[in-house]
C-alpha cells in the first residue's frame, strides 16, 4: 500500500546522494502546547512541586528586596543597611534561589531522560524535545516566580505593618521600588527556571536516544 | 523494484569507553537482512545483540564500519532525515515497553503519527485500528500504569507500527513477559510479518522464537558465530526434541 509509494519515491532519489526520507517530522505548536499542558496537568503534584521550589525563592528574593526598600522609606533617607551589605544580603539571596529553581527544575527533567530517548525514537527532534520541555518549564517557572513574588512582597508587607502600624506603612510604601522588585523577581524566577529546565532537556535530546533511554538517575 | 536487502551492516565495530577501560562490544559484524524476512538475533547475554541492535536502528553511532537501510548509509544522514528514518521507516519495540507514563495507550500510539504529519482525525482513526489489531480495542484510554506486562507490550508493538515501517526492530521483546503472553508477542509479530511484510529484526534469547525466524544469527562475543536459515533450525530442533525424550 503506502509502502509501495515510498518505494517508488526511494526509488527514483536512489543516486540523489540522500534519497530515504522524503518528507520532515513535525511537531505543531498547538500540538506542543497540548502536550506540555497535558504533562503538567497529569504529574499534577510532581508540577506543583516544582513550581513551589520556584515560589519558595522568589518569595525569599522580594521578601529581602522589598523589606530594605521598605525599611529605608520608613526610616526616611537616613542609611539603615549599609550599601555593601545590602549588596552582599542580596547577592545571598540570589544565589539561594537560583539554587532551589535550579534543584527543582534538573530533578525534574533528569528523571525523564528515558521518555526523551523514546520519543527521539519515535521520530521527534533535538528542538522538538527542547520546545516540550521550554513550555513546561516557562508555565511552571512563571506562575511560580508570580506566586512567590505576591506572597514575598504581602508577607513583607503585613510583617512592617505589624511592627510600625497600618498607616505609617502604607503612607510610606515605595510603591515602584516594590514594583520593580516583584518585576526582576519575576523575570529572575521565569528565567532560572527555563535555563535549568531546558539545559539538561537540549542535553538529553542530544544524546544518542540509545544512550539517553540508558540514562537512569 | 524495492532493494532487496532492507539492512546491510558493514565491519560495525562499537567500543564503549568507561575511564581507562574499553569495551569491544562488536568486533565487526557484517549482515544482509532481506525485505520481508523474519530475523532473530541469538546468543548470550552480553553478546552485543542490544549493542547491534542500536546500531541498526540508528539509535547510536558505530565506532566503525557502517549500516544502510535500503542501500543509503545511515551515518550519512542529518537530524532530519535520521528523525525521519526513526519515525517511518523503522518501528521499534524494547524489552521495556518504553511507554511514555503520562500519555495513554492511543496517545503512545498516536505519538509517532503527530510527528509524521497525520491530521488529528487520520490519527486517532489509525490509532484506535492499531490498538483494535493487536486486541486492546477495549483500553484505548488506559495508562501505562493500568495495563499488564503483556499488554503494555502489545501498545509498543501498535505504536510501532504506527507509520507503516519497513522494519519492525524488536530488542527482547519476550524478555519481560511470562511464557504464554510471550508466545502470544511472538505471534502477533509473525502475523504482522506475514500479512504486511514488514522486515521483523528480533534480539532475543527466547527460543519460542526460534520457530518463526526466517533466518537466526547466532552472536556471541561481538562477533556473528554463524548464520541458519529456517530449514535447518526446524531439523535441529527436530533433533534436540528427539534427544530430549
Ligand atoms: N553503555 C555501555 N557502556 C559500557 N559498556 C557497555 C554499554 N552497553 C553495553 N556494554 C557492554 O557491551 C557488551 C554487549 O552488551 P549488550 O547490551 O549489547 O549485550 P546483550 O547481548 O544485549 O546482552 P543481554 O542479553 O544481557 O541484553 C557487554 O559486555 C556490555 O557490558
Ligand atoms: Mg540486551
Amino acid at each position: 500500500m503506502g509502502e509501495d509509494n515510498k518505494s517508488i519515491v526511494l526509488e527514483s532519489n536512489k543516486n540523489a546522494s540522500k534519497t530515504l526520507i522524503e518528507g520532515r517530522v513535525q511537531l505543531p505548536f498547538k500540538k506542543a502546547v497540548e502536550m506540555s499542558y497535558a504533562n503538567l496537568k497529569i504529574r499534577f503534584w510532581r508540577s506543583i512541586i516544582t513550581s513551589a521550589g520556584v515560589m519558595l525563592g522568589i518569595a525569599f528574593l522580594v521578601s529581602v528586596l522589598s523589606s530594605s526598600s521598605i525599611l529605608n522609606a520608613l526610616k526616611g533617607g537616613e542609611d539603615v543597611v549599609g550599601e555593601a551589605q545590602q549588596i552582599w544580603i542580596v547577592g545571598m539571596s540570589l544565589l539561594v534561589c537560583t539554587v532551589g529553581i535550579t534543584n527543582s527544575l534538573l530533578m525534574s527533567v533528569t528523571e525523564r531522560f528515558r521518555e526523551i530517548g523514546t520519543m527521539k525514537c519515535l521520530g521527534a527532534l533535538d528542538r522538538h524535545i527542547v520546545e516540550l520541555f521550554l513550555l513546561e518549564a516557562t508555565f511552571q517557572g512563571f506562575i511560580g516566580a508570580l506566586i512567590g513574588a505576591l506572597v514575598g512582597l504581602l508577607s513583607t508587607m503585613l510583617m512592617f505593618m505589624f511592627k510600625y502600624g497600618f498607616g505609617v506603612v502604607l503612607s510610606r510604601l515605595p510603591v515602584l521600588e516594590l514594583f520593580k522588585s516583584v518585576l526582576f523577581a519575576v523575570i529572575t524566577g521565569t528565567v532560572l527556571s527555563i535555563a535549568a529546565g531546558v539545559y539538561p532537556a537540549y542535553h538529553a535530546a542530544k544524546m544518542q536516544p540509545a544512550e539517553a533511554m540508558r540514562t537512569e538517575v | 523494484m524495492s532493494y532487496e536487502m532492507t539492512v546491510q551492516t558493514r565491519g560495525v565495530r562499537k567500543e564503549y569507553v568507561m575511564g581507562t577501560v574499553t569495551v569491544e562490544a562488536l568486533k565487526g559484524v557484517d549482515i544482509e537482512i532481506k525485505r520481508g524476512e523474519y530475523i532473530s538475533i541469538m546468543g548470550p547475554s552480553g553478546s552485543g545483540k542490544s549493542t547491534l541492535f542500536n546500531m541498526i536502528g540508528g539509535l547510536d553511532k558505530p565506532t566503525e564500519g557502517n549500516v544502510f537501510i535500503d542501500e543509503v548509509d545511515v551515518a550519512q544522514l542529518d537530524a532530519y532525515e535520521l528523525a525521519w528514518l526513526r519515525c517511518r521507516k523503522i518501528g521499534y519495540i524494547f524489552q521495556t515497553f518504553n511507554l511514555i507514563p503520562v500519555m495513554t495507550a492511543l496517545e503512545n500510539v498516536t505519538l509517532p503519527m503527530v510527528f509524521a504529519g497525520l491530521s488529528t482525525d487520520e490519527y486517532i482513526e489509525k490509532g484506535i485500528r492499531l490498538l483494535e489489531t493487536v486486541g486492546l480495542g477495549e483500553r484505548v484510554t488506559h495508562k501505562p500504569t493500568e495495563l499488564s506486562g503483556g499488554q503494555q507490550q502489545r501498545v509498543a508493538i501498535a505504536r510501532a507500527f504506527a507509520n507503516d515501517p519497513a522494519i519492525i526492530l524488536a530488542d527482547e521483546p519476550t524478555g519481560n513477559l511470562d511464557l504464554k503472553t510471550g508466545k502470544e508477542i511472538i505471534s502477533l509479530l509473525k502475523r504482522m510479518n506475514s500479512e504486511q511484510g514488514v522486515t521483523v529484526i528480533s534480539a532475543t534469547h527466547d527460543l519460542k522464537m526460534l520457530d518463526v525466524s526466517d533466518r537466526i544469527v547466532w552472536i556471541r562475543d561481538g562477533r556473528i558465530e554463524r548464520l541458519e536459515d529456517r530449514a535447518n533450525i526446524k531439523l535441529e530442533v527436530g533433533v534436540v526434541e528427539g534427544e530430549d525424550h
